[in-house]
C-alpha cells in the first residue's frame, strides 16, 4: 500500500486480466464480463433475438397470408405446403404464429415499459421522500395488488374493450394499460426498498452535505443504484405479460381480430384441441419458449448484477 | 488564542421513537446528543472520544445539517448555521465539509473517481468554471497523494486506504475552513490510518483547516488534536487540551478510558492502576437521573443522583463534569 500507483495496477490485473490494464470500467461492466461467459445468457439472446426479427420483419419468415382463411382446408394437420397444419377457419397456423409474434411481443413490451416507469418513478419518490407521501403511495399500490390480476383485467376490458369497436391499436393499448394499470406495485415495491436502502447509503448524505438538490440526488445517485433490480424484474415480467396477453386473450377479454397474436389463436383453437391439436400446439411452443428466453434472460441478469452471487 | 470558527451551545438532538403506523404516538427520546456545548478555534483539531452509541456520529451529522437539531445553537463565524437558508446554506456547504467513516459506502459505486471529486463543483459552479474543473479534480487527487491519472477509475478499483482519501479529496473540493471527520480511520487498517492521519494532518498545515475530529480510540485522537472532548451518553463530560486529558484527567470515566489503553512496555505490566468499569451504558433511552456516568462510577454518591454535574473548571485548569473530579494518574 506504500505505493497507490501500483496497488491499483495490481487490482485492475487481478480483475481484468490484465488486458484491460488502465481502461474504467463501471459496474455494467463487471456484469457484462460475467454475463458473456454463460451459455443460457447466448440461448436466450438469440432466441429473443429470433423472436425480433420475426416480429419486426414477419413476411420474411412466412410467405403465405395469414389472414386467408379458406374452410375447404380447415383443420388439415401440418405438410409440406404448411408446416403447422391449418386451423378451423382454415388459416395457415404457421403464417399466423410468425404474423402473431409482433402483437403478442409488442404488448409485452409496451405493458413491461409502462410498469417500469410507472413503477420506478412513484417507488423512488416514495422511497426517498418517505412520510405521508410513501404511506399514500404504499397504501395505494396495497390496493391495487389486492385486485387479483385476472380478475381485474377482466373488469376493466370487459367494461372498455366491448367487441365491434375500435381498430387494432386501440384494442392493444387497451390491453396494454391494463396490464400496466394492476401490475405497477410490483416494481414500485422494489425500486421503493431499493431507494430506501441507498438513502441510508453514505454516498447520498455526502450529497446531501454537499449541498446536492433532491433532484441531484436521485437522479445522479439513487437512480444508478436502484435500478439493477428493477430492470431485472422487467426481463422476467417482460414474459410473464406476454403470458398475460395470451391469458387474456384466452378469455376472450383481451386482442381480437383483426389483430392476431398468439394468445388469440390458443383462444380460437382451445375448442377443437382434440380434431385439431396442432393448431393450439405451435402457438402454445412459440409462446412457452419466448417467456422461457425472457425468464432465463433475467436470471442471468439478476446473478451477474448481484455481487453477492458471484 | 484564536478566535473560535465554530461556537457550539446546549446542543440537543432526541430522536423520537414512535409507535403505530398511522395515528403515531411517540413512547419515548432517544437522547443522542444531550446539551453539548463547545468551540472549535480557528486552525485548531478537536477531538471528540467516546465509546459506540454515546452521540458522537450524531453530533458529527448535526453539525452538517443532515439532521436538524432539536435545540441548541451553532455559531459558525458568529452566525446560527442553524437558522440558515438558501443561499447562506449554500456558503455554510463550502464552509464545513465532511469526511465519512466507511471508505466502502461513502463514494458513490456507479461514478468515476474524477465524478465523484469534480460533483461539489457541479453544485457549486462559481468555485470553478467549468473549463478548469477537471484540472481542479487532477490537483486534487495529487494534493491527496493520489495518481491524477486515475481520474477515470471507479471506486471498487481502490484499496480502502485510497478511498478514503478520494473522500478526503471530496471534502477538500471546497475549500472548507472547517472538516468533520467522522471516524475517519476506523475502517481502515492499522498501517494505513496513519498515512491518512499524517495526510489529514499536512491539509490542516497546507490549508489552514480545523477539524472536528471524531474517534473512538484514544491514541488515533492524541496523535492529531490539539484538544480533546470526552463524551458519554450524549453529554461531553471533560474538554481541555491534548496534555491536560491524556496526563490530568480528572473525570473517572476519562480515567478509565486511559487506563484502557494499551501500553507498549512489558515492564509496566501488572503495575498499572488499571481501571475496569462494570456494567453496560445505560440505555439513552432512559438515562440514568443526575449524573449519566453513576451506574458504573467507584466515586458516586447521594448528590450524584439527584444534581446534574456541571461541565466547570474544578480542578486541573480544565472544565469536568464530575462532582468530585480529581487528578489520578492513570499511566
Amino acid at each position: 500500500m506504500s505505493d497507490p500507483t501500483s496497488a491499483t495496477s495490481e487490482a485492475v490485473a487481478e480483475a481484468g486480466g490484465g488486458a484491460t490494464l488502465g481502461k474504467p470500467r463501471g459496474l455494467m461492466g463487471d456484469a457484462w464480463r460475467e454475463l458473456r461467459v454463460r451459455p443460457l445468457f447466448w440461448i436466450s439472446i438469440a432466441i429473443i433475438t429470433l423472436v425480433l426479427l420475426i416480429a419486426i420483419f414477419p413476411g420474411l419468415f412466412a410467405h403465405a397470408d395469414p389472414n386467408l382463411g379458406m374452410l375447404s382446408r380447415s383443420r388439415k394437420p401440418p405438410s409440406g405446403e404448411a408446416w403447422f397444419g391449418y386451423d378451423q377457419q382454415g388459416y395457415d397456423v404457421y403464417a399466423r404464429a410468425i404474423y402473431g409474434t409482433r402483437a403478442s411481443l409488442l404488448v409485452g413490451l409496451l405493458a413491461t415499459i409502462g410498469v417500469v416507469i410507472l413503477g420506478s418513478v412513484l417507488g423512488i419518490l416514495s422511497g426517498f421522500y418517505g412520510g405521508w407521501l410513501d404511506a399514500v403511495l404504499s397504501r395505494v399500490s396495497d390496493i391495487f395488488v389486492g385486485i387479483p390480476f385476472v380478475l381485474g383485467a377482466i373488469v376493466i376490458l370487459t367494461s372498455l374493450n366491448t367487441a365491434g369497436q375500435g381498430g387494432a391499436v386501440r384494442i392493444i393499448s387497451l390491453v396494454v394499460l391494463s396490464i400496466a394499470a394492476l401490475s405497477w406495485p410490483v416494481a414500485m415495491r422494489i425500486m421503493r426498498s431499493a431507494a430506501i436502502t441507498a438513502k441510508q447509503q453514505d454516498y447520498v448524505k455526502a450529497a446531501r452535505a454537499l449541498g446536492a438538490s433532491p433532484t441531484r440526488i436521485i437522479v445522479r445517485h439513487m437512480l444508478p443504484n436502484c435500478l439493477a433490480p428493477v430492470l431485472v424484474y422487467s426481463t422476467i415480467a417482460l414474459g410473464a405479460f406476454i403470458g398475460a396477453e395470451a391469458t387474456l386473450s384466452y378469455l376472450g377479454v383481451g386482442l381480437r381480430n383483426p389483430v392476431v397474436s398468439w394468445g388469440v389463436m390458443i383462444n380460437d383453437a382451445k375448442d377443437y384441441i382434440r380434431v385439431a391439436p396442432h393448431a393450439l400446439l405451435f402457438p402454445s411452443a412459440f409462446l412457452t419458449v419466448t417467456v422461457l428466453a425472457f425468464v432465463m434472460l433475467g436470471d442471468a441478469v439478476r446473478e451477474a448484477l448481484d455481487p453477492k452471487l458471484r | 488564542m484564536a478566535e473560535a470558527i465554530l461556537e457550539v451551545r446546549d446542543l440537543v438532538k432526541h430522536f423520537p421513537v414512535t409507535r403505530g403506523v398511522l395515528f403515531k404516538s411517540t413512547v419515548g427520546q432517544v437522547r443522542a446528543v444531550d446539551g453539548v456545548s463547545f468551540d472549535l478555534l480557528k486552525g485548531e483539531t478537536l477531538g471528540v472520544v467516546g465509546e459506540s452509541g454515546c452521540g458522537k456520529s450524531t453530533l458529527a451529522q448535526v453539525l452538517m445539517r443532515l439532521e436538524p437539531p432539536t435545540s441548541g445553537a451553532a455559531l459558525f463565524e458568529g452566525e446560527d448555521m442553524f437558522k440558515m437558508r438558501g443561499p447562506a446554506l449554500r456558503r455554510l456547504r463550502r464552509n464545513i465539509q465532511i469526511v465519512l467513516q466507511d471508505p466502502y459506502t461513502s463514494l458513490n459505486p456507479r461514478m468515476t473517481v474524477g465524478d465523484i471529486i469534480g460533483e461539489p463543483f457541479e453544485i457549486h459552479p462559481e468555485v470553478a468554471p467549468k473549463g478548469s474543473r477537471a484540472q481542479k479534480v487532477r490537483e486534487l487527487l495529487d494534493v491527496v497523494g493520489l495518481n491524477p491519472e486515475h481520474i477515470n477509475r471507479y471506486p471498487h478499483q481502490f484499496s480502502g486506504g485510497q478511498r478514503q482519501r478520494i473522500g478526503i479529496a471530496r471534502a477538500l473540493a471546497l475549500r472548507p475552513k472547517v472538516i468533520v471527520c467522522d471516524e475517519p480511520v476506523s475502517a481502515l487498517d492499522v498501517s494505513i490510518q496513519a498515512q491518512v492521519m499524517n495526510l489529514l494532518g499536512d491539509l490542516q498545515t497546507e490549508f489552514g483547516l480545523s477539524y472536528v475530529f471524531i474517534a473512538h480510540d484514544l491514541s488515533v485522537v492524541r496523535h492529531l488534536s490539539d484538544r480533546v472532548a470526552v463524551m458519554y451518553l450524549g453529554k461531553m463530560v471533560e474538554i481541555g487540551t491534548e496534555e491536560q486529558i491524556y496526563e490530568h484527567p480528572t473525570h473517572p470515566y476519562t480515567q478509565a478510558l486511559l487506563s484502557a489503553v494499551p501500553v507498549p512496555d512489558p515492564t509496566m505490566r501488572g503495575r498499572r492502576d488499571v481501571i475496569r468499569l462494570t456494567g453496560d451504558v445505560p440505555s439513552p433511552l432512559n438515562p440514568p437521573s443526575g449524573c449519566r456516568f453513576r451506574t458504573r462510577c467507584w466515586k458516586a454518591q447521594d448528590i450524584c443522583a439527584t444534581e446534574v454535574p456541571a461541565l466547570e473548571v474544578r480542578v486541573a485548569d480544565h472544565p469536568s463534569a464530575c462532582h468530585f473530579a480529581e487528578e489520578r494518574a492513570v499511566v
